[in-house]
């Protein structure tokens, strides 16, 4: 079944109302998702990535944020739709796993009722029905002893084994989409593994459609089919997983993977950092919002910015000048470097 | 740009801290919780050591007996010529001079309602070093030199930083006293990856410039095998294996370490992709397995492991491994 498009977002913008003015966290985002596919969106922290996954959920406050463009499920206009409509989408054909197991899970209920919840509420299901299949969810997402663990409370396990339990709660109702916000941020590496091990297969044996938001380039590279690179809000790089590693075209992109020290480089290896630091996006610089940091900038990247265009089937990047190699500006500037 | 060499050379053989079956237990009676359980190791002058572990592993704790924030309960541990455990408070206030700490909250771990030039004072300031125009003249040069400019930021307060400033301010607060022995206890693991960067680029620099021992405590792999000379694992409150980073990491002895590594992610979609190594959990550290305490997550586990605690001995040159069954024997 997989090829059918699921989820269409155009040219998305999102911005909060502060009391300095107007924060534009997510400026003219478009992505596509098809089922079974999975969807990387990798940026730092400021970049709109998770604000971006939450106005697709449709999770954002109202009041104070200000979000035009499109999102549509399955051909549905979802963005800005009224609260009792997202209602009928969540759980059941778009769930969320979020960042922070420690403070995501409501610390006074029992385990076995948070799992319980939505599949009395959408599924309709008895009591029993509702345990049965509970019971079920902690095997598979592959907690010991589930018997026990259905009445424990949060705070009696460990950050690992809480993630597995947001992730049961974000399958009870079996959703076509899983949106997964940093889902092993702060979990050790064995459990790391452990955890996106768990949401390969389960995407797998469901066919659903992931997005997997993350920081961590190596999160992603052997786990997506497309990533989007976001920098200060704006999608600045797209392509299949494969090509964007291969053929990266933003500096940005390379920036990021140049300075993230890697286990096969041998010890002492000189990292690249970016110096300075993202724009402030109260006041967002009019030219490429990556340009005061650009090694390779030159003066059109200060004073026009760049759209994001489709140069190779799939691989789109927001860049006067692309890391290509037939492009003689793509060679430090001695000014600005 | 990468100065090995140079390292290598201002590294000498004696040893500037030595940690002798360091024991760190918390509670009593039922509920003892033995977060360090007998660690034997030696930093030596000029040598960045990375203590690398997952949570719970007692990495921290080590790191805060040795700064002796948390009482060893038993054990040695000698800083040059001087035992620490058993030091004066009036002498150990006077060492503390020369054995600094960074911690891994950058935000949280400077004081919200003093300026920043104040805050890299202090030291200075309590060891009445030089006169008060002096102190301020060594502070602004000492923030000019992590990077922040001191005539523009230095009567700013914490919170108008980022992250990453905050923990460059609380590196140059570590370093105006000129200490011998910095203790780095996860420095970059709430930082983004550019920034990150930015850091350990930092801390590699001024430890030349200082001629710096590092204990460099963190869970990230690749961080702790860029940043160190000689890398220990620990797990469960013991020491696995140390061994020179390029070696550890290319040929693992302990299974514990080789389950690391293959669980470790690294960005490159041609790498082979990684699955859990490990499964479960650690066990309590209040009731740890007898003998080997990785024995229950092992693969290689016999009966011996259960029965036999495996002491540290060495496989290769400078190479220890704790384990009876080791890799590649």
């Amino acid at each position: 079944m997989s090829g059918r498009r699921l989820l269409d977002v155009e040219d998305l913008h999102v911005s909060f109302a502060t009391s300095r003015g107007s924060l534009r966290a997510v400026q003219g985002v478009s992505l596509s998702l098809d089922q079974g596919k999975t969807l990387g969106i990798v940026g730092e922290s400021g970049s709109g990535k998770t604000v971006l996954s939450r106005a697709i959920m449709g999770l954002l406050p109202r009041a104070s944020t200000t979000q035009t463009g499109s999102v549509r499920y399955n051909g549905t206009e979802i963005l800005n739709a009224p609260n009792n409509e997202l209602r009928k989408l969540w759980s059941t054909h778009i769930a969320m796993v979020f960042q922070d197991p420690m403070t995501s899970l409501n610390p006074v209920q029992r385990i076995g009722n948070q799992i319980t919840e939505p599949l009395k509420i959408h599924l309709k299901l008895s009591k029993g029905e509702a345990k049965e299949t509970a019971l079920s969810l902690l095997m598979q997402v592959g907690i010991p002893s589930p018997v026990e663990r259905y009445e424990a409370y949060p705070a009696q396990l460990s950050g690992g084994m809480r993630q597995r339990v947001m992730i049961a709660i974000a399958l009870a109702c079996a959703p076509r989409l899983l949106m997964a916000d940093e889902p092993t941020t702060g979990l050790d590496v064995t459990v790391q593994a452990q955890i996106l091990d768990l949401l390969s297969q389960l995407q797998h044996e469901r066919e659903m459609a992931m997005i997997l938001v993350t920081h961590d380039l190596g999160v992603v590279a052997t786990r997506t089919d497309e990533i989007i690179v976001m920098y200060a809000g704006n999608v600045v790089e797209r392509a299949p997983t494969n090509v964007l590693f291969k053929s990266m075209a933003m500096p940005y992109t390379e920036a990021l993977l140049k300075s993230t020290p890697r286990i096969a480089d041998p010890s002492h290896t000189r990292l690249t950092a970016i110096e300075g630091r993202p724009p402030d996006l109260l006041n967002p610089p009019s030219g490429c919002p990556f340009s005061p940091r650009c090694p390779y900038a030159q003066e059109k990247c200060h004073l026009e910015k760049p759209p994001l265009v489709e140069a190779a089937p799939g691989h789109s990047y927001a860049c006067w000048y692309p890391l290509t190699a037939s492009n003689p500006a793509a060679t430090p500037d001695p000014v600005s470097a | 740009m990468t100065d090995t060499t140079l390292d290598s050379a201002t590294v000498s053989t004696d040893p500037l801290l030595s940690v002798e079956d360091l024991h760190v237990s918390f509670g009593r009676g039922n509920a003892t919780v033995q977060a360090v359980a007998g660690i034997t190791f030696a930093l030596r002058q000029g040598e960045t050591l990375g203590l690398v572990g997952e949570s719970g592993c007692g990495k921290s704790t080590t790191g805060r007996a040795i700064v002796q924030v948390e009482k060893a309960t038993s054990g040695k541990i000698t800083f040059g010529d001087t035992e620490l455990t058993s030091l004066s408070r009036g002498d150990l206030r006077t060492l503390r001079t020369q054995v600094q700490m960074i911690f891994q909250d950058p935000i949280s771990s400077l004081n919200p309602r003093r300026r920043v030039i104040d805050i890299v004072s202090e030291p200075l300031t309590i060891w009445k070093i030089g006169s008060k125009e002096e102190r301020v003249e060594t502070s602004r040069a000492m923030l000019d030199q992590v990077g922040i400019d001191p005539y523009v930021n230095g009567s700013r307060r914490p919170r108008e930083f980022s992250g990453g400033q905050c923990q460059r301010i609380s590196i140059a607060r570590a370093l105006v006293l000129k200490p011998k022995l910095l203790v780095c206890d996860e420095i970059v693991s709430a930082l983004d990856v550019s920034v990150q960067a930015q850091i350990l680029n930092l801390l590699q620099d001024l430890k030349q410039q200082y001629n710096l021992t590092i204990l460099f405590i963190a869970h990230d792999l690749a961080v702790v095998k860029n940043v160190s000379d000689r890398v220990a694992v620990m797990y469960l409150g013991r020491l696995c294996e140390i061994a020179p980073s390029d070696l550890l990491y290319e040929t693992p002895a302990h299974h514990y370490t080789a389950a690391l590594l293959a669980s470790a992610v690294e960005p490159d979609p041609e790498a082979p992709r990684t699955s859990a190594a490990l499964t479960g959990e650690p066990p309590s550290p209040i009731n740890p397995p007898s003998g080997c305490r990785f024995r229950t997550r092992c693969p290689r586990a016999e009966a011996r492991c259960a029965e036999e605690v495996p002491e540290m001995r060495e496989i290769g040159p400078s190479h220890q491994v704790a384990c009876h069954f080791p890799l590649g024997s």
